[in-house]
């Protein structure tokens, strides 16, 4: 579905990723761990064509998007939800749920998502930025359930949230699987990580050093404690 | 004779309908200059002289192909959009990643070349424009004659005010707009082609200053100084009422055209004055206008 090779990003003079290689099957659920700075919400920016500058190839579905503008990446069938959420103040609920273009038809239909998030109907009319952390990820999520995306990038859905709401976004990120989305997750709480992935890739100083299948998560911890500096 | 605060009614109400009219282009160009500014982060000087070359649009169309007002009114702003577009594709493209002064820098220079070749074809005095035929006389409103065209441009500013309002607010292409004005590179990380977006809404902005001008070329005679007198009050006018925000144009737009045209009245040594005042305590008030988010 998703295989990413020798990527290499910058930010002006600064070289971030060096060579990141990973890639994700159809149907899977797949994190990135890492500490702060060893490049996760770049190699995310870098799949969607949001960073100044990048080389190597990513290929969706087969097809090389290293050279798209965003939105073309985006119509590869690439649903992206940012680190900061990037819902917008000057948009009501709906507005920011309809915000993102159709891409593929098989999208989930208004009243799934109604069902899948109550939250959110009842807050329709509302100005997106006036829900709470918890609702604001929801509606980040939600909204490109519908664009018939079929691989999601969810970029650290939990960071900043009360357990009772990671709990939620984790069977929300359960119950998207079921469906057969395909989903690459950045995460720094492996925790929240093992409960709803396949496999874990860990990067450091811009580079994928390891691959963690779920089911060794347990016997490799002592590794990933070293990795993660937990 | 009746009079208000020691000035005879009628005078007060001729006033008015100036400030009023003037008002009505102060908010069509600001509302232009504000959907630009959004989108683009570019101060586009040569929005007067776009404004200008509407009025020269509409009267090329009568003179030369004998089209008259009313297919000018959609005309000229379609002409004239289209220019806009590849000033866009062209020029102005060219400077997003770069500060603001370079935009205005560009956009002043366009508006001196387009400007000085009006001058250098027509002339400083420029060319007359006639009435329409159905807006020729005055309207009998009961307590006052007014010149039918003058009131035709006031209903017709604040019908295209509204309905820009409405499609900005109210329809998907408008909630698209917001959002990349907010943060465009998520927008087309969302599969929006925001480049075309960004195209089309310099267009758009131009076409409502093309659209000005055709409605001033009757009442001003078109001439290459049109945008020019406009432009810095214009200007005053966003800067007022918020810079990039729609409605804080069109209420600014139409409120300052009245307080000039009441100054006239009671104190007309403060006329030319008065919006740069308002200019100033609002800036030391609230530094982002009156409809602006701080």
């Amino acid at each position: 579905m998703l295989e990413v090779s020798g990527l290499n990003a910058w930010y002006g003079e600064s070289h971030i990723l060096h060579g990141v290689a990973f890639d994700v099957r159809a149907g899977e659920v797949v994190t990135l761990l890492g500490r702060n700075g060893a490049g996760k919400t770049t190699t995310m920016k870098s799949i969607m064509g949001l960073v100044p500058r990048r080389a190597g190839s990513i290929r969706c579905n087969g097809r090389e998007t290293i050279a798209l503008r965003p939105d073309l990446i985006a119509r590869a069938g690439i649903g992206f939800c940012p680190e900061e959420r990037g819902i917008f103040a000057s948009l009501s609920v709906t507005e920011n749920l309809m915000l993102p273009r159709v891409v593929a038809p098989g999208g989930l239909d208004l009243p799934t998502i109604y069902a899948l998030f109550p939250n959110l109907k009842e807050r329709a009319g509302s100005q997106g930025t006036k829900l709470s952390g918890g609702e604001q990820q929801m509606l980040a999520i939600a909204r490109i359930l519908r664009t018939g995306a079929r691989l999601l990038l969810l970029d650290e859905p939990t960071e900043g949230l009360a357990p009772v709401i990671v709990q939620q976004i984790g069977r929300t990120i359960r119950e998207i699987k079921a469906r057969g989305f395909t989903v690459l997750l950045v995460e720094q709480n492996f925790r929240f990580a093992q409960t709803v992935a396949d496999r874990h890739y860990v990067m450091e100083h811009g580079r994928v050093v390891d691959m963690i299948p779920n089911a060794q998560l347990g016997a490799s911890m002592e590794k990933l404690h070293g990795y993660l500096g937990v | 004779m009746i009079t208000i605060f020691g000035k005879p009614l009628l005078l007060l109400y001729g006033q008015l309908t100036l400030g009023l009219i003037n008002g009505a282009f102060y908010a069509l160009l600001s509302l232009g200059l504000a959907v630009i500014f959004g989108l683009l982060n570019i101060i586009n000087f040569a929005h007067g002289a776009l404004f200008m070359l509407g009025g020269f649009v509409a009267w090329a169309l009568l003179e030369y192909l004998d089209i008259g007002y009313w297919p000018a009114l959609v005309l000229a702003p379609l002409i004239v959009g289209v220019f806009g577009v590849v000033m866009e594709k062209t020029l102005i493209n060219r400077l997003y990643k770069l500060d603001h002064l370079y935009g205005l820098l560009l956009t002043f220079g366009c508006a001196l070349i387009i400007e000085g070749l009006a001058r250098n074809e027509f002339g400083s005095s420029g060319v007359p424009y006639p009435i329409p035929d159905e807006l020729r006389g005055p309207l009998d409103l009961g307590f006052m004659m007014l010149p039918a065209y003058r009131a035709w441009v006031v209903v017709a500013a604040a019908g295209v005010c509204l309905a820009t309002w409405l499609v900005i607010e109210k329809t998907r292409i408008g909630s698209t707009l917001r959002a990349a004005t907010e943060n465009a590179p998520l927008v087309q990380a969302f599969g929006v082609n925001v480049p075309r977006l960004i195209t089309l809404t310099y267009g758009a902005g131009v076409a409502l200053a093309a659209f000005a001008g055709v409605l001033a070329a009757p009442i001003y005679s078109v001439n290459p100084n049109m945008g020019a007198n406009f432009i810095i009050t214009v200007f005053a006018v966003v800067v007022i009422g918020g810079m990039g925000s729609i409605l804080g144009s069109i209420v600014t737009g139409f409120g300052l055209g009245i307080l000039e045209g009441l100054t006239k009245v009671y104190y007309p040594q403060a006329s030319a004055t008065v919006v740069f005042m308002v200019m100033v305590i609002v800036l030391l008030a609230r530094p982002a206008g009156l409809f602006g988010k701080a």
